[in-house]
């Protein structure tokens, strides 16, 4: 009897311990996601300025480049998965896998070789964990991502988009990352980077607007050439941020409902440990009363 | 050529943006900025144009006369509309 309360205690004040650390990595999230949404809105005007200009160049010329003109056989793709550098945060990183997952079997379903970038350590250990070879990895710094990193990132893009498929480079770029709706709801994402499908209806310039004929200076083909990579490096990052912001949220929801969920187990273990000692108490009350009728003699 | 000294709504609206934040943005009277090719200066009307930056200050010239004065790392130049942006991976106000 007094076993059982004595673990029925020892259970709450494992949950108790839970809820400490559940409820102060909430409060962290809830503290940072503020700055992460704050980052993703600062990055906007930029990421809006490339995509005015990039499709600009793309609809009011004819120039075929590289990067926009779609290859007749499409041999090798590459995916960029950005996931997190650590779990806690409910399905974030699982979700992003299992829609890479998804366009991984479309992608071979139309016969193309798959590639993988990783960003991310969780990525980077379902990857190893299955055995499968993943081209470039970046772990760290997934909750507060550094533009040197997105940089870093699409230059291994371009460079690798810009090889023979023979040289082991690749014709096509997807990434998937999670965006950020709002605080609850965060979906997975999936974008053709390259070759650019100028551009996602967002972005597109406004409705009756009509874009002017434009002049370049100094050739439509060099100026492709330097814009193309800032278009990219943008994405990636606005990517990366929108990941990072996602990733807060997300564990925010998480551990708030693992708080939740240790209240609820300390409520009722401390109910059941209640009923321990009563009946515990009942017991003991009842053995006092057997023995002292036992002692009393008959009358 | 545009009447450039007029009072009023500015004539040309000019942003500045880096990859991270708004450096700058608000109405102008002239841009003078340093492309490939070399010195350029827009005024309103100025045709649509989409220019790469040489490294080097662009300077903005503020309705009530004064001036600012960015430096733009490697970045574009768009123009549209009277509508001036500059984009530069890494941009900031000198003065």
């Amino acid at each position: 009897m007094a076993a059982q309360l004595r673990v029925y205690r020892q259970k709450i004040k494992s949950a108790q311990t839970t809820k400490k650390i559940t409820r102060a990595m909430e409060l962290i999230s809830a503290s940072r996601i503020q700055k992460a949404q704050a980052r993703v809105a600062a990055s906007g005007p930029y990421a809006r300025a490339v995509t005015r200009a990039v499709s600009a160049v793309a609809t009011y010329s004819n120039v075929d480049h590289i990067l926009t003109t779609e290859p007749e056989k499409i041999e090798r793709a590459l995916v960029v998965i950005f996931a997190s550098d650590r779990g806690l945060a409910g399905a974030f990183s699982s979700n992003v896998l299992k829609e890479s997952e998804h366009l991984t079997s479309l992608l071979r379903s139309e016969g193309k070789d798959v590639a993988y970038f990783v960003v991310g350590r969780k990525a980077a250990a379902y990857f190893s964990f299955r055995k499968r070879e993943a081209a470039k990895t970046w772990t760290g710094g997934t909750d507060q991502p550094a533009f040197e990193v997105a940089k870093e990132i699409s230059d291994s893009l371009v460079e690798i988009f810009l090889q023979e498929a023979s040289a082991g480079g690749v014709d096509e770029i997807h990434i998937v990352y999670n965006r950020f709706v709002n605080m609850v709801s965060q979906v997975p994402e999936v974008t053709r980077l390259l070759p650019l499908e100028v551009v996602d209806g967002i972005e597109a310039p406004a409705d009756n607007e009509v874009l002017p004929l434009y002049e370049f200076e100094p050739e439509v083909g060099d100026v492709l050439d330097a814009l193309l990579p800032v278009y990219i490096e943008s994405r990636i990052y606005n990517a990366m941020l929108q990941s990072a912001a996602s990733e807060h949220a997300a564990r925010q929801r998480a551990m708030k409902s693992a708080s939740d969920n240790a209240d609820k187990l300390i409520r009722d273990y401390t109910r059941l440990a209640n009923n321990a000692r009563q009946s515990e108490i009942t017991q003991q009350i009842s053995e006092i009363v057997g023995g002292a009728d036992a002692l009393t003699p008959a009358r | 050529m545009a009447d450039v000294t007029g009072a009023g709504a500015a004539p040309l609206q000019v942003s500045v943006v880096s990859a991270d934040h708004e450096v700058w943005s608000g109405g102008a009277t002239q841009v003078i900025a340093k492309t490939t090719e070399g010195e350029i200066g827009i005024l309103r009307g100025h045709e649509p144009l989409l220019a790469i930056l040489a490294e080097g200050e662009v300077r903005v010239t503020l309705p009530d006369g004064k001036r600012i004065t960015a430096q733009a790392d490697e970045g574009f130049l768009s123009v549209e509309n009277d509508r001036v942006t500059i984009v530069a991976r890494a941009a900031e106000l000198v003065s």
